[in-house]
């Protein structure tokens, strides 16, 4: 299953759940994925996969999202990966140690 | 090298968002949610708070929050030996294992850290406490260095300065309230005033009770229907009010005379606009025009009037209402020697008085109204209220006043000069 809302295509695959940073990450996109990411791990999703391959470019309201997102789900035991992250932002990631709480891929 | 320019770039794009966002207005809370981020998202921070202070209640209250979960507290208290501590600290990031010797920290331990909470920042402008922010630890797992103290303090002061115009705002408003409570008791004190004047004034005149009231409810209408503001229907009413206050120092046996009273008698009485103005000269009413209703409410616009036989636009525009509003009231109740008239005979005078003694367009606008009244087109019974439904539901009124209101235009006055 999957479905577009607002720029934040998600699916759900049972208890692995891909929901996407959209093309710029900022406040809006970020606070959409936030309640996309807080429905799935409510309904026990074990591992959440945030695709950055449409994303170019990641502001500090974003990442603090992205943070916020991370802490939830360490909190709930879940697994968060980032995948199509392009090389600037892995720098931005690993430099603010966003990396150390995710797997990336 | 290139990690500490990337930092630089970071943290002044984010600066320069928190710029724009507090200067943005989008509301205080929003401002908060926004700043919270960007401090966060600057320095890879886990978690955090930005609280407010009341330095009355002495109370930190969250503004803000990122991860510090429902068992945070939401107002937290400091005793005058933290505040003092944090104004000596100044704006900088104070690391919360090291000041555990302050009372604060003593007793929001527990609650500090379970959130893992690293700083604590107080937010000073103007040498005044106005906020703080919490800030827990950094994804990288690394101590907070002197540059992201350094980052924290600039982007702490940019909110800061938010919170402290917040307080500002709401000290304006809330002033702004006093006064608007001030002004609201002040204007019942003399809306009380002049209507117990009033009161007093009718008090003279057994014949005319309640007199003055009546003629402020007509010179109310009357601005009504020419479509005033409130405040100027307001003052029209305090001017029909107080017309008469002049007659408190008219002997009461020439005012009650049953009798058509003699020359002298009416000398006497004919001074009441002269005096009235007088007495309400000196007092500071919030409608200008009040002592001149008093003092030309008997002027005509045919010049026949007194005390000053004044022609038509010589006449305040106020006390041209009041006189409309005081002849209809002498005409529609009754007096020592006479019964009250008919409506449509009244009707019928004021409309051949129009252009002679009452303005036209007043004498249309009086007339206009009770039509809608008695039509139902409008529901207020205000002419019912003052003149009792019988009076109002005799057959003619009708008839009399659609033929009133569809007569021909007045003539216009001949304005003399009286130089």
């Amino acid at each position: 299953m999957s479905e577009i809302d607002n720029g934040v295509l998600t699916q759900g695959l049972d208890e692995r759940a891909v929901v996407s940073a959209g093309d710029y990450f900022n406040k809006n996109t970020g606070e959409r994925l936030e309640r996309e990411c807080r429905e799935r791990l409510a309904a026990g999703c074990r591992e959440l996969v945030v695709d950055f391959s449409q994303t170019e470019i990641v502001n500090s309201v974003g990442v603090s999202i992205l943070l916020g997102v991370i802490d939830s789900a360490q909190g709930s035991g879940t697994k968060v990966v980032l995948s199509g992250v392009n090389a600037p932002t892995i720098e931005l990631f690993e430099m603010l140690g966003v990396t150390r709480h995710v797997e990336i891929n | 090298m290139i990690a500490d320019k990337n930092k630089l770039i970071h943290a002044f794009g984010a600066l320069a968002e928190l710029s724009q966002e507090i200067t943005m207005r989008a509301g205080f809370p929003e401002t908060m949610r926004t700043s919270l981020h960007l401090i966060s998202g600057t320095l890879g921070i886990m978690r955090g708070g930005i609280v407010k202070y009341s330095r009355f209640a002495h109370e930190l209250s969250l503004v803000a929050a990122r991860g510090l979960g429902d068992e945070f507290p939401l107002a937290m208290s400091l005793c005058e030996e933290d505040e003092r501590q944090f104004l000596t600290n100044g704006l900088y990031p104070i690391d919360v294992d090291h000041a555990r010797v302050l009372p604060f920290f003593q007793v929001y331990s527990s609650s500090l850290d379970k959130r893992s909470i690293r700083l604590f920042v107080p937010l000073i402008v103007h040498e005044e406490m106005v906020g703080a922010l919490f800030l827990g630890e950094k994804a990288t797992g690394e101590n907070y260095t002197s540059y992201d103290k350094d980052v924290i303090c600039a982007m702490g002061r940019h909110i800061g300065v938010a919170i402290a115009q917040r307080n500002l705002l709401e000290e304006v408003e809330r002033r702004a309230d006093e006064n608007r409570k001030l002004y609201d008791e002040l204007h019942t004190t003399y809306t009380d005033t002049v209507r117990a004047f009033a009161a007093a004034i009718d008090c003279k005149d057994k014949y005319t009770e309640g007199h003055s009231v009546r003629v402020g409810k007509y010179s109310e209408i009357i601005a009504q229907e020419l479509g005033w503001q409130q405040e100027e229907v307001e003052g029209a009413a305090v001017a029909g009010y107080l017309h008469d206050v002049g007659k408190l120092t008219v002997d009461r046996r020439i005012i009650n005379a049953p009798y058509r009273i003699n020359a002298k008698e009416s000398a006497e009485l004919n001074k009441h606009p002269g005096v009235g103005y007088e007495i309400l000269m000196p007092i500071h009413h919030p409608f200008t025009d009040v002592p001149l209703a008093a003092k030309y409410h008997h002027e005509r616009l045919d010049g026949r009037g007194y005390p000053d036989g004044l022609y038509d636009k010589q006449i305040p525009y106020i006390a041209k209402i009041v006189n409309l509003a005081d002849s209809f009231d002498a005409m529609t109740t009754d007096r020592p020697y006479r019964h009250r008239r008919q409506a449509a005979e009244v009707i019928e005078d004021l409309k051949r008085n129009s252009g002679k003694q009452f303005a036209p367009e007043l004498v249309s606008a009086f007339l206009k109204g009770m039509y809608r009244e008695i039509t139902g087109e409008s529901t207020d019974k205000r002419f019912r209220r003052l003149l009792g439904r019988e009076y109002m539901e005799a057959e003619s009124i009708v008839p009399t006043l659609k033929t009133a209101l569809n007569g021909t235009a007045p003539k216009p006055i001949t304005v003399l000069s009286l130089d």
